[in-house]
């Protein structure tokens, strides 16, 4: 075997680049199967109640409407594990927004069309989609999402608080977010002879089809699914949603492929959101700094359908020392739709909060920012008391604030002021868990001196393949063009979801492991390779999911910029940068692609993102991209990610930590931070727009003429 | 699928004559609203008539120093010409803080002024809405209704006109020019847009089958000091939660003219009459334009979650106009 340059570390470009500027990259509903026909949802207009009566005979009369789907004739399935999954199976309406009905046309128009005329009587029933700090029918969960204790608590976290000389008591609160990613949730389905066939815009096939399989009550083996390009997901297509599973019952009900692609003002309700959180936060400190209790309490919503967590209160057990802690969640179940995933589920509202509370401290305490984290800094998981596996905060801390300009920086809010612009500068932490699952792979030899990777993971616009391929070429000694990866196919090894930021550690792993064995049998292999070559099999259960006895956590660190113009109000970030351990960096084009997106996603939640829960019909008002309000390029002007390389080997082959979620972990709280050095405003509900920052500006402009 | 008939029309003559002949038509020009609310089934035209290559698409000078600006003229096309960055700069930069570059690019300027409400309830079928369907109610006014009108609204509705370009016409006194089967006329820009009362179903004074052929910037506003200003949630691509365009001249120590419109706060651009005229003869300073519009928004009745916009909108055109005096008396 050549020598190689090892290809792990160098800024490889993206495998599919040119397919998907070219336009040559397919996705989910863009394969025209022979005969195909197409599918549109009919969304519940009452938020609880029942469906009384469906009249699809007006939908049948349009042209080209082939089908109308209802509670009453879709196919039985089986109960699935995420009942969200199933649809069309009683007369239950949970939310306004859940499917009544599917109409499959020739055309999309048609069956647009359709469902505009199927007719839907409802028997409905009051709702209640309002939550409230105080709810008293809001629990405690056994879990949070993550498998996170709903409660921990340790020492005497009211006491050491009561105690404590310096103390922050704060509340805030983040509105729903939406995925939104640029594909929506969509999926092709085909039955031939009993077998399912489906392309589906997802991040994890292997689960879509174990949960196909099981709801159609067929063989495994009878069902793939292929993702092969999926345009985002950002946690939202982490495992199955309606889309696939209402194309495969309507494939099998009228015996034609059928292509389905939600609606964009559908998704809102049908595919998952980011729940509202409401975080009270008290953080009692010695004058020194040094926390002694950190109470972090979170109450939030999920749906009637499933208990859905987000895991705010999490962060607070990994990042500071606080000997008395109290980390609680409380969830009410209201009328909503259900949430779910959306990056960095439980950090990101929860490290917004936290962070944003530290600033506070650090203000209460009259110590700088920076460092009063860096006082706080621990070697020890404060929940867990295993030792970190690496954490180099301080060190993202430390160059964040070199290249930023950090130093010399003058605390006092509102002294920067040109013309009617103020300006300040805000810092924030952020962390993501190491997370790392089983995953099978083979590498395979030819004898044309290639070799083909084979593993299902899904590249969901991450550059997952390239850096698959260059951790296949280090471990095979082989150019990378040598290298050719096969995944988004769930007839490939089996694989876990890319989601989590643990999928390049997952797949990498039992890739490394198979090259490794391949390389080693080669080693020793004499002769020319059999026509259909050499291939070694990997498979880590048993490794990767083998517990640990470090804490594994990325940290960062986050610097922001912001103007906030004092006559309308509008708050406008001049600058973010990012410093990141996340162990070693695999492919610093695509990672740092990925950092900064992570904090595109942050500035929008700081300043854009949000929606409203209308209260009179229980729905999302904002449900298009008109409405919702994601950055544009306007709002992103300097944006710079940088990081801290680290050699971890409590990792797994790759050295990777996981890069995709942290980099939008601490940014709304580093802008929010931010907000208040330049007006000397604590905002503390999301997002920062012009109509809240006038209110809070005239709330204090009112103050000073009272004082 | 639903559907409709396409007429492309050469002429003005062929375009009207083509409206006439089917009932239920609507003019299509840029499509870049109609096209949606027809996807969304708010609009359900039983035939377009594309007018978007009508001979309309040139600006004039015309002998008084006006401008008469075609209806089919881009958007783009508008902001960047140069007789209007030099004689009405108010209206190239509204143009251009409206939409996105691809919208501005299909747009026109009789189109623009025809775009339909963005209120959701409006864009929402399954939700009540007196302006989509007469008689059935408002769903914003005790919904979701941050974006909506504090002046002017009605029982009926709150929507507000989305348009940028509308607001600085308004303020600068342009026509409206309109053809019809009761032949032609002009309607001032400022009053082309109705409020809604109780026919919220009706946006603009137009008459049916009328198509607008042009708009006209008036010479008595050319080269007068003028600015748009917007707010809105995202630094580009966002509708104003307010704009304020005003147009100001400054003589011998006095407000000798102004005209102030502001976006985003009624069913209408909405000209601010009161308050031009306690400013027009007056010594112009903050104290003058803050009183002005308090006079101006003492009128105003926020719903339960707007009440931001009226500070809004009077710091704004404060500092508009502030700025603007600053300019005239320099």
């Amino acid at each position: 075997m050549p020598d190689a340059p090892a290809a792990l570390g160098t800024p490889v470009v993206r495998r599919e680049g040119l397919d998907k500027v070219t336009g040559r990259a397919r996705y989910a509903v863009e394969h025209r199967l022979p005969g195909l026909a197409h599918a549109w949802p009919v969304p519940a207009r009452v938020a609880c109640g029942r469906v009384e009566r469906v009249d699809a005979s007006a939908a049948l009369a349009v042209p080209g409407v082939l089908a109308v789907l209802t509670h009453e004739n879709a196919p039985r399935l089986a109960e699935p594990d995420d009942p969200t999954l199933a649809v069309l199976q009683d007369d239950r309406v949970p939310h306004r927004g859940w499917v009544v009905a599917l109409v499959v046309a020739e055309t999309p128009e048609a069956a647009r069309e359709g469902a505009g005329a199927v007719d839907v009587a409802y028997l409905p029933l009051d709702h209640d989609v309002l939550l409230t700090p105080d709810r008293p029918d809001a629990y405690v969960p056994e879990k949070a999402n993550g498998g996170h204790p709903g409660l921990r608590e340790h020492g005497d976290p009211d006491g050491a608080y009561a105690s404590s000389p310096v103390r922050v008591d704060t509340a805030y609160r983040v509105p729903p977010l939406h995925n939104h990613p640029m594909e929506p949730h969509a999926s092709t389905a085909r039955w031939t002879d009993g077998r399912l066939e489906a392309y589906c815009s997802s991040q994890g096939t292997t689960t879509v089809r174990q949960t196909l399989a099981a709801m159609f009550e067929v063989p495994e083996e009878s069902v793939t699914v292929r993702a092969e390009h999926v345009g985002g997901g950002f946690g939202s297509k982490g495992t199955p949603r309606p889309d696939v599973v209402l194309a495969a019952m309507a494939a099998l009900h009228t015996g034609r492929p059928v292509a389905l692609a939600l609606p964009r003002r559908d998704l809102p309700a049908l595919v998952g959101h980011r729940a509202t959180t409401l975080h009270r936060v008290r953080l009692g400190a010695g004058e020194d700094g040094r926390i002694r209790s950190l109470v972090h309490e979170v109450t939030t919503y999920s749906s009637r359908v499933k208990e859905f967590v987000e895991q705010a209160a999490v962060p607070g057990r990994t990042m500071y020392t606080a000997p008395h802690s109290r980390t609680a969640h409380r969830v009410a179940r209201l009328d909503v739709p259900t949430p779910s995933w959306m990056r960095a589920p439980g950090e990101t509202p929860g490290m917004y909060a936290l962070e944003s509370a530290m600033d506070e401290l650090a203000e209460a305490l009259g110590m700088d920012p920076v460092e009063l984290r860096v006082v706080n800094d621990c070697d020890v998981e404060p929940d867990t008391g295993k030792p970190f596996s690496s954490r180099h905060l301080v060190e993202c801390l430390r160059e964040g604030a070199r290249r930023f300009g950090w130093e010399g920086r003058d605390p006092r809010p509102g002294r920067r002021r040109a013309g009617q612009v103020l300006t300040g500068t805000g810092v924030a932490s952020a962390t993501y868990p190491v997370l790392v699952s089983p995953s099978t792979a083979t590498a395979r030899a030819l004898p044309d001196g290639t070799f083909l990777v084979r593993v299902n993971a899904t590249d969901i616009g991450t550059g997952a393949r390239t850096v698959l391929g260059q951790v296949a070429a280090d471990a095979l000694g082989a150019p990378g063009d040598r290298v050719r990866i096969e995944i988004g196919d769930s007839d490939l090894p089996a694989a876990p979801l890319a989601g989590g930021s643990s999928g390049t550690a997952s797949w990498g792993w039992a890739v490394h492991e198979a090259c490794v064995r391949l390389a080693r049998r080669l080693a020793v292999y004499q002769g020319s390779l059999p026509h259909e070559g050499l291939e070694e099999h990997a498979d880590t259960t048993g490794l990767a999911d083998a517990g640990s006895d470090h804490a594994r956590h990325a940290f960062g660190a986050h610097f922001a910029e912001v103007g906030v113009d004092t006559v309308t109000g509008e708050v406008r970030v001049n600058r973010l940068l990012g410093v990141y351990a996340a162990g070693r960096i695999l492919n610093p084009r695509t990672a740092r692609s990925q950092f900064v997106g992570g904090m595109v996603m942050g500035l929008g939640m700081a300043l854009t993102e949000g929606s409203t829960l209308d209260p009179a019909f229980g729905d999302f008002a904002e449900r298009d991209l008109a409405a919702y309000h994601v950055p544009v390029n306007a709002d992103v002007p300097s944006v710079e990610a940088h990081w801290i390389e680290e050699d971890d080997p409590h990792l797994n082959p790759t050295g990777g930590k996981g890069i995709g979620e942290i980099g939008v972990v601490g940014t709304a709280a580093a802008v929010g931070s931010a907000f208040h050095h330049a007006t000397g405003v604590r905002m503390r509900e999301l997002p920062l727009t012009p109509d809240r920052v006038l209110e809070a500006l005239s709330e204090q402009g009112a103050a000073h003429h009272r004082a | 699928m639903k559907t409709f008939d396409y007429v492309r029309a050469r002429t003005v003559e062929e375009a009207t004559a083509a409206f006439a002949a089917a009932p239920g038509a609507r003019y299509l020009g840029g499509g870049t609203n109609l096209v949606d609310l027809m996807k969304l089934g708010v609009e359900r035209p039983t035939a377009l008539v594309d007018v978007s290559r009508l001979p309309l698409d040139t600006v004039d000078e015309l002998p008084d120093g006006s401008l008469r600006v075609g209806a089919t003229v881009r958007n783009s096309d508008l902001a960047a010409h140069p007789l209007v960055r030099e004689g009405w700069p108010a209206l190239s930069r509204a143009l251009l803080s409206g939409a996105s570059g691809q919208l501005r690019n299909a747009a026109t300027t009789g189109g623009n002024l025809l775009q339909r409400t963005r209120c959701p309830y409006f864009q929402d079928l399954s939700k009540p809405c007196n302006k989509r369907e007469p008689g059935s109610g408002c769903g914003a006014r005790e919904g979701v209704h941050r974006d909506h009108a504090v002046l002017g609204h009605s029982p009926h509705c709150v929507a507000t006109h989305p348009s940028d370009m509308a607001v600085a016409l308004a303020a600068l006194d342009a026509r409206v020019e309109l053809t019809g089967p009761a032949g032609d006329r002009v309607v001032a820009a400022d009053v082309f847009h109705r409020l809604p009362g109780d026919r919220p179903e009706l946006d603009t004074e137009i008459r049916p089958g009328e198509l607008i052929t042009a708009v006209v910037l008036p010479a008595a506003t050319r080269g007068l000091p003028s600015a748009y200003r917007k707010v809105r949630d995202r630094a580009s691509y966002a509708f104003a939660l307010a704009s304020a365009a005003v147009v100001l001249r400054v003589e011998g120590g006095v407000v000798a003219r102004v005209g102030i419109a502001l976006g985003g706060v009624a069913h209408r651009p909405w000209r601010a009459r009161r308050a031009e005229e306690a400013l027009t003869g007056a010594a112009p300073s903050r104290a003058a334009f803050e009183h002005a519009l308090d006079l101006e928004l003492s009128a105003a009745e926020p719903l339960r979650d707007n009440g931001y916009k009226v500070p809004l909108a009077r710091s704004l055109t404060v500092d508009v106009l502030t700025r603007l005096a600053a300019r005239s008396a320099g």
